[in-house]
């Protein structure tokens, strides 16, 4: 009896010293209730025929039909397909490029040039897709376009509708990608890299080091575990694509979609344009459980090298 | 590096000028597309120097400033009761997680931390906003979906205050009295300055550049849309221009300037971005490096 009241006690103490700051967490838990928590539970409707009459809770369950109906077709194979090969490219030539961009920068001593590069590499990362797509469209645009007027005609070559052929679209989504996105991972790699201890080179050179010596003697050495963890948590998002990369930059033309289906554009043309809930939740909910799945894998994998870069 | 290779040295100065340059091109392109005679536009397309230089296009964009300038002010009005509702809520929430001492502390990170690591996708999220919340056509769409909390910034404002504000002071304010909220707004939001412009240039560019939350939950109501949806608006329909002209002046619409005007549009968008980004790129390279490595 008089433990209980002792208790009963401390809890009371510890409330009323702490009541303010559960008072602070209430808003964004509410928040996160509603933008996460809610949803998390709404994948269940990739099981359920939605019928508005009844409300999606009382909507007929229907097992599996919905993944039927998207396996029955192409659909499923060209959206995973395209989904895994565009962020395994962009993953790998991302990195690659951005630690070649990153040396470069470390090498150049001009300090101009250096501080402009760093300011300006950044700049198509600010712009958003809907910015981007006109400028994709100011080179590919058939009738007006740079590429075919000042590129391709001077060679003689004849113009492409590239909006209307699907084949070089990989390589246009790649470089896209790239060119938002260097200057993002370049500054990234650049800040570990002005990190490592100069006394290392210079060990280095009076062991008789010349550049590319040093360049894997020492530099990459020391930027392994950055890269390796930057590339297994890009790996935990192998699910998931930047939509307006996929659906604003190609204009949504219906003539790409062999190259340019992913989940995400999937998800969104299902649900908001053709008004397939069933599919698109479907689609979603794949995307969600692997999703899942791969980020904690890669959570594991990053605290087995560096315990403090892991999520949790 | 320690480098005595002239060769090495001067291909990574070519290849740093080389880098500058594809980032600028493009951005030159668009000007000098919005700057060019559609005349010659209709002949050489978009070039890097125009041969013919005409501000027609940027004339007609004057015609149409009414749209445009609703956009620019719906784009301000989002982005700015977004940042402002985000560092409130962000604040908030990142301040008791930093209280070491805090009873439950480990599972409302839990609560935080799943957030990133599962999500129920579009498809439940538009249901629960549209649905339970009926969102659809109002300005909460475009400010509330996915941007207004965002774990990661939590997460590093909570690094922040936990490494940069010593225990004692904030012990010391409460020896003399001071509440929670006292604590927050005298001690903790002076001295985490940096962090909230950090957190709040990274919300506003999060918000300015959005537009998918304009094309899931604005479908009716296009005067809700900001800048973005409407060169969405504009990208897309070949006719809305001439449309958007047609309806506000009265003359025959295959003698405007479609092709450069919309380049110039694009110019008349990235200016602002432009302009402010060069004060803030510090703040913005912080939020780069910090963000990364989480804490």
């Amino acid at each position: 009896m008089k433990n209980r009241s002792a208790t009963k006690n401390r809890i009371g103490r510890k409330l009323k010293r702490y009541w303010p700051l559960y008072v602070m967490l209430l808003p964004g838990a509410v928040y996160l209730i509603i933008n996460n928590y809610l949803p998390m539970f709404g994948l269940m409707i990739a099981f359920k025929k939605v019928n508005y009459e009844v409300g999606i809770f009382r909507s007929d369950w229907v097992g599996l039909s919905n993944f039927k109906f998207i396996f029955a077709t192409n659909d499923a194979f060209v959206m995973f397909r395209n989904t895994f090969l565009y962020n395994l490219a962009f993953i790998i030539l991302g990195n690659s490029f951005a630690l070649i961009v990153a040396i470069a920068l470390d090498t150049v001593r001009k300090r101009f040039l250096k501080n402009t590069a760093q300011v300006i590499i950044l700049l198509p990362y600010l712009l958003s897709m809907v910015i981007v797509t006109y400028v994709v469209f100011a080179f590919l645009s058939p009738g007006n376009g740079f590429v075919n007027n000042s590129l391709l005609a001077p060679l003689g070559m004849d113009p492409v509708e590239w909006y209307n052929d699907p084949r070089p679209w990989p390589v246009i989504l790649t470089i896209v990608y790239l060119w938002m996105n260097f200057g993002y991972t370049s500054i990234l790699y650049y800040s570990t890299l002005i990190g490592i201890d100069k006394s290392l080179y210079e060990a280095a050179v009076m062991d008789g080091a010349g550049v590319l010596k040093q360049i894997t003697y020492v530099t990459l050495p020391c930027m392994k575990n950055t890269m390796i963890i930057m590339i297994i948590l890009a790996v935990g998002r192998i699910c998931y694509t930047d939509f307006g990369l996929f659906y604003q930059v190609p204009m949504h033309s219906g003539m790409l979609y062999s190259t340019t289906q992913t989940i995400d554009t999937f998800v969104y043309r299902a649900l908001l344009e053709q008004n397939s809930i069933g599919r698109s939740a479907a689609a979603g909910f794949l995307q969600s459980v692997l999703g899942f799945i791969l980020v904690m894998a890669a959570n594991a994998l990053v605290s087995r090298f560096d315990k403090e870069s892991a999520l949790i | 590096m320690i480098i005595k290779s002239k060769a090495f040295y001067t291909t990574a100065y070519v290849f740093v000028i080389f880098l500058i340059l594809i980032c600028v091109i493009p951005f030159w392109l668009l000007i000098a597309g919005s700057v060019t005679s559609e005349a010659e536009l209709l002949v050489h397309g978009y070039a890097l120097i125009p041969k013919e230089v005409s501000f027609s296009a940027f004339e007609f964009l004057w015609q149409m400033k009414d749209g445009i300038l609703q956009a620019y002010l719906m784009s301000i009005v989002i982005s700015v009761t977004g940042v402002s509702a985000s560092l409130v809520l962000t604040t908030l929430f990142a301040y008791p997680l930093s209280r070491k001492d805090l009873p439950g502390r480990n599972a409302i990170s839990l609560f935080l931390f799943i957030t990133m690591l599962f999500n129920g996708g579009l498809v439940p999220t538009y249901f629960v906003y549209t649905r339970l919340f009926h969102i659809k056509d109002t300005l909460a769409g475009m400010i509330v979906p996915s941007l207004l909390m965002n774990a990661f910034l939590v997460i590093m404002m909570r690094t922040y205050i936990t490494s940069s504000i010593p225990d004692e002071i904030l012990e010391a304010a409460r020896v003399d009295g001071a509440g929670e909220f006292r604590c927050l707004l005298a001690i903790v939001l002076p001295l985490s300055k940096p962090i909230l412009g950090t957190v709040a240039l990274m919300t506003f560019i999060a918000y300015w550049n959005n537009w998918t939350n304009g094309i899931y939950y604005i479908q009716q109501k296009t005067e809700l849309h900001g800048i973005q949806n409407y060169l969405k608006r504009i990208m897309d329909s070949a006719t809305m221009l001439q449309q958007q002209l047609a309806s506000s002046i009265n003359m025959d619409t295959r003698s405007i300037p479609t092709i450069g005007m919309r380049m110039a549009l694009a110019v008349i968008a990235v200016i602002p971005v432009l302009a402010v980004y060069p004060f803030f790129q510090k703040s913005f390279v912080q939020g780069i490096t910090i963000g990364s490595v989480k804490g």
